[in-house]
């Protein structure tokens, strides 16, 4: 490519070319009369038309003009920028002319196409655009796009099922990982859950494989009971500091960063009468029970969905209570495992007779019939005989979430397991009560459209899952945001959706939402493999648009470091502000912003804004 | 406050534009990938518009500083139009919800300056409404003919005013004001307290009518030097304000007094670089 020869300092020579884009503006504006206008503007070289300016032999002219009329500027009125401007930039930049030289002026859709029958009224309109498109080209710097080498290094932050995928994907494409896991040992909220759904593996099982090829990958380094203490730089450059318990700080660099730090569940403190009972628990206390083998005896068990979601304490479903319901009451069932603490002379484990199956197999078949397409609408309590360990077991919700194929299969063998599911209406939520050291639960039946009392032994509250407590700390450290719920945004909710607005960082996992354990491995597969370019490429190629401060005006009063939604600036040691040019997307709410006037937008300058705008009121 | 009636179009002609009927002069404002995307799709699906209209594109709407918008009053348009994605949709996350608390502070200073606040106009035009892109600038050009062509040109007080609404967009406190409002409203303080809109719409409104009186007795003494009863008079502002403003003005050297006219000091505006 040849050097780009003109400067700064040079008078400006315009050459402006004027498109008929066939009959698309030559139709409906005078091309002639605009480009005899434009070559008595002011500081305009030469003025030529076109019939398709884009075209090879439109481009050729360009360039053959740029060299003839020793042109530094360049203008193309034709269609939108939208579409066309790189090409018009190429061409520029092929004959010498920095491709920031170059301005387009858009005669087509925002004139020809806008005012066909007024042939008149939009020659005038386009002389006046093109006009204001020399008015701006007088005011054009050339600018420079520079590459910024990237660190060849991958931060994860969580070490749970998304972290430790991520941080594995990312070290078996070959790039060194640092794992930041904030608890003593690997494997984030699955680690503590006793039985998951579609597998009769525990959990730990489950995870087992996932946690042992972490600890065997020499490129991950694994940081236990740690956490982020600073972040500095942008995409490419990250200084980080990881501080442990009582250790001292660990600085790596890194060029990615991935956000894994999961999620917790709500303590449903006033729902339900929580802690009024030992045998009122959540989900979660359920697992922990099981694991620990220390769930009571039982005799029926009722599950309430939704204990505090959806308008209760949390606005969203939180995607993965229902089927978790779903995968407790089955394993109830079938006291899988004797997890019940019952033993087999007080004749709770109950074989499964064949006879019995089929009895119940009929018993299910001719309900089906008689209910038709109600079948998810609820279950009748007591009709049926009971489930194969004993336990009657009954869901109440407001409705069952159970997406997918195999969720709905799942949801389908838990109803031939006779478990009942009820449903609720917001405004009439279940009660639970204590009577004489028993539970009960008091519900509206919908279908029956009465009040009933159900007893139970034991009412397992289906919490949502909800953002980390400490999630604002790291977003703040990180600068980047957390949506009306606490979890992690990510930048697009289609088509980003585990990429952060900041380049350079990325985010998987129930820390931007609930999600199920394989939801978690595909966001963590996509994350790493998003982390993974710019490590793979070895450069990012900054913005050249970006904004600039003036040293001398900048007072450090930090309002731009507040607007800049992509933590692009930053005050310098001498405490006025700086520009990230790697992190910057040139919005310019910055340059807008700055009480001092000390930041410009750079090629949307002030000077170069206001000569258009102003250029398209002159009288002619 | 509206303008006073506007002279219609066969009254107060400049020499040598007897025969050409006044159109209004309408300039717009749109960002990159939502409004100027829908003027495109507007002129792809060839719906009209009249002619009215001069746009200038920006990366994000959030770029169009009070500034900008003022300066451009100043120099004679009749209307400007702002045009972004729409809230929650800016292809910057937050841009627009500064632009729209920058829109309220533009029209504010018009409507201190005397100036209709319909001149002045925000609309969200995604890249998807090309037809409502069209609607809007129709709608809007009538409007403007409605309120009739601006007398910036014709009238020194309305360019005086125009000028004064413009560097007092420019002063350090309504522009760090208005910079932090989306982030203070709407994400709260350092302690993640969030302020009451209303009670800081009224700070806002304070500071802006201080702003915006300062500068235009900085605008008026530059033209000519004046005692704070004639300022007052010309300002149809409260002497006890004026004097109060000039108090300040002098401190900070802005303002200094030139002559005594017998016991009342005549005040003139502090030429400060290069001005005059």
């Amino acid at each position: 490519m040849p050097e780009n020869t003109n400067t700064e300092k040079e008078k400006p020579r315009i050459g402006v070319f004027i498109c008929h884009c066939g009959s698309n503006i030559g139709g409906f504006v005078d091309v002639k009369a605009v480009t005899e206008y434009a070559s008595t503007l002011p500081d305009v070289a030469y003025a030529t038309d076109n019939l398709y300016t884009c075209a090879e032999d439109g481009l050729n002219n360009i360039k053959e003009s740029i060299k003839e009329h020793n042109l530094n500027r360049v203008v193309v009125s034709s269609c939108t920028p939208r579409t066309h401007a790189p090409l018009f930039q190429r061409t520029c930049e092929a004959a010498g002319v920095n491709k920031y030289m170059f301005t387009f002026v858009n005669i087509r859709e925002h004139c020809s196409w806008v005012h066909m029958k007024q042939k008149e009224k939009a020659t005038q309109k386009a002389k006046d655009l093109v006009r204001m498109g020399v008015a701006r080209a007088r005011f054009l710097e050339p600018q420079e796009e520079t590459k910024v080498d990237v660190t060849p290094v991958a931060l994860v932050v969580g070490g749970g099922v998304s972290g430790m995928t991520a941080a594995l994907s990312l070290a078996n494409m070959g790039f060194p990982v640092h794992l930041v896991e904030k608890e003593k040992a690997l494997g984030g909220f699955v680690k503590n859950l006793h039985g998951l759904m579609m597998t009769t593996k525990s959990a730990n099982e489950t995870i087992k494989p996932l946690i042992d090829k972490v600890d065997a990958h020499k490129n991950i380094t694994q940081h236990l009971s740690s956490h982020l203490a600073s972040v500095e730089g942008f995409i490419g450059n990250y200084d980080v500091s990881i501080g442990g318990d009582g250790a001292e700080a660990k600085d790596v660099k890194v060029g990615t960063i991935i956000v894994a730090t999961g999620a917790v569940p709500l303590v449903p403190e006033g729902l339900f009468g929580y802690k009024e009972h030992p045998n009122i628990i959540t989900s979660t206390e359920f697992e922990e029970l099981c694991n620990k083998k220390e769930l009571p005896k039982l005799k029926s068990v009722a599950f309430i969905q939704c204990a505090g979601a959806r308008g209760q304490k949390v606005s969203y479903c939180s995607r993965i209570c229902c089927n978790v319901a779903i995968k407790s009451a089955i394993s109830i069932a079938e006291n899988r495992d004797n997890m019940l603490g019952v033993t087999e002379e007080e004749g709770g484990v109950v074989e499964e007779p064949v006879a019995e199956k089929k009895a119940e197999d009929e018993g299910l078949d001719r309900r089906r019939r008689r209910r038709g397409r109600g079948r998810r609408e609820e279950g009748e309590a007591g009709e049926e005989s009971a489930p194969s360990s004993g336990v009657d077991i009954t869901v109440f919700n407001r409705d069952v979430m159970a997406y997918g194929v195999e969720n709905e299969l799942e949801f389908n063998k838990a109803r031939e397991k006779r478990v009942k599911f009820i449903r609720y209406v917001p405004d009439n939520l279940p009660k639970v009560s204590v009577k004489d050291g028993k539970l009960e639960v008091e519900y509206f039946h919908e279908t029956l459209k009465m009040e009933r009392t159900m007893p139970v032994d034991m009412v397992i509250l289906s919490t949502p899952l909800v953002a980390q407590p400490d999630a604002a700390t790291l977003s703040q450290l990180l600068k980047v945001p957390l949506g009306q719920e606490g979890f992690f945004q990510e930048a697009h909710v289609k088509l980003r959706p585990v990429d952060f607005a900041t380049d350079g960082v990325y985010v998987c996992g129930t820390c931007r939402g609930p999600a199920d354990i394989a939801e978690a491995v595909y966001q963590a597969a996509a994350a790493a493999s998003r982390a993974a370019i710019p490590l793979a490429n070895g450069f990012v190629q900054a913005e050249a648009l970006t904004s600039r401060v003036d040293e001398t005006k900048c007072t450090g009063c930090g309002t731009c470091v507040e607007v800049c939604p992509y933590g692009a600036l930053r005050k310098s040691e001498e405490g006025i502000s700086e520009v990230i040019a790697a992190a910057c997307k040139g919005c310019g709410c910055c340059g807008a912003t700055c009480p001092e006037g000390a930041i410009t937008m750079t090629h949307y300058t002030d000077l170069q804004l206001l000569a258009e705008a102003k250029a398209a009121l002159e009288e002619v | 406050m509206t303008e006073k009636k506007h002279h219609t179009a066969h009254h107060g002609k400049k020499k040598g534009e007897a025969d050409k009927e006044w159109e209004p002069k309408i300039v717009g404002f749109l960002c990159n990938w939502c409004s100027y995307a829908g003027a495109d799709l507007c002129g792809v699906s060839r719906f009209q518009y009249p002619t009215n209209i001069r746009l200038v594109r920006v990366m994000c709407s959030t770029r169009v500083s009070p500034h900008l918008v003022l300066e451009v009053f100043e120099a004679g348009a009749d209307g400007i139009l702002i045009g972004g994605c729409h809230l929650n949709d800016c292809h910057y996350m937050t841009g627009n919800f500064h632009t729209e608390k920058r829109v309220n502070l533009m029209k504010k200073l018009l409507r201190e300056a005397g100036i209709d606040e319909g001149r002045l106009r925000l609309e969200w035009v995604s890249a998807s409404e090309g037809e409502k892109f069209s609607k809007v600038v129709t709608e809007f050009t009538e409007e403007i003919q409605k309120l009739g062509q601006s007398k910036v040109h014709a009238d020194d007080m309305v360019k005086a005013k125009v000028a004064a609404a413009d560097d007092a967009s420019e002063t350090f406190r309504l522009k760090a004001l208005v910079g932090k409002e989306f982030n203070l409203l709407d994400k709260g303080n350092a302690y993640g307290d969030k302020l009451d809109p209303e009670k800081f719409r009224g700070i806002i409104d304070a500071a802006t009518e201080d702003e915006f009186e300062r500068a235009l007795i900085l605008e008026l003494a530059r033209i000519r030097p004046m005692s704070v009863k004639q300022l007052g008079m010309v300002m149809d502002t409260p002497t006890d304000r004026i004097l109060r403003h000039i108090v300040l003005l002098r401190q900070n050297s802005k303002i200094a007094m030139e002559h005594p006219e017998g016991f009342t000091p005549v005040y003139k505006t502090v030429a400060i670089g290069g001005e005059q």
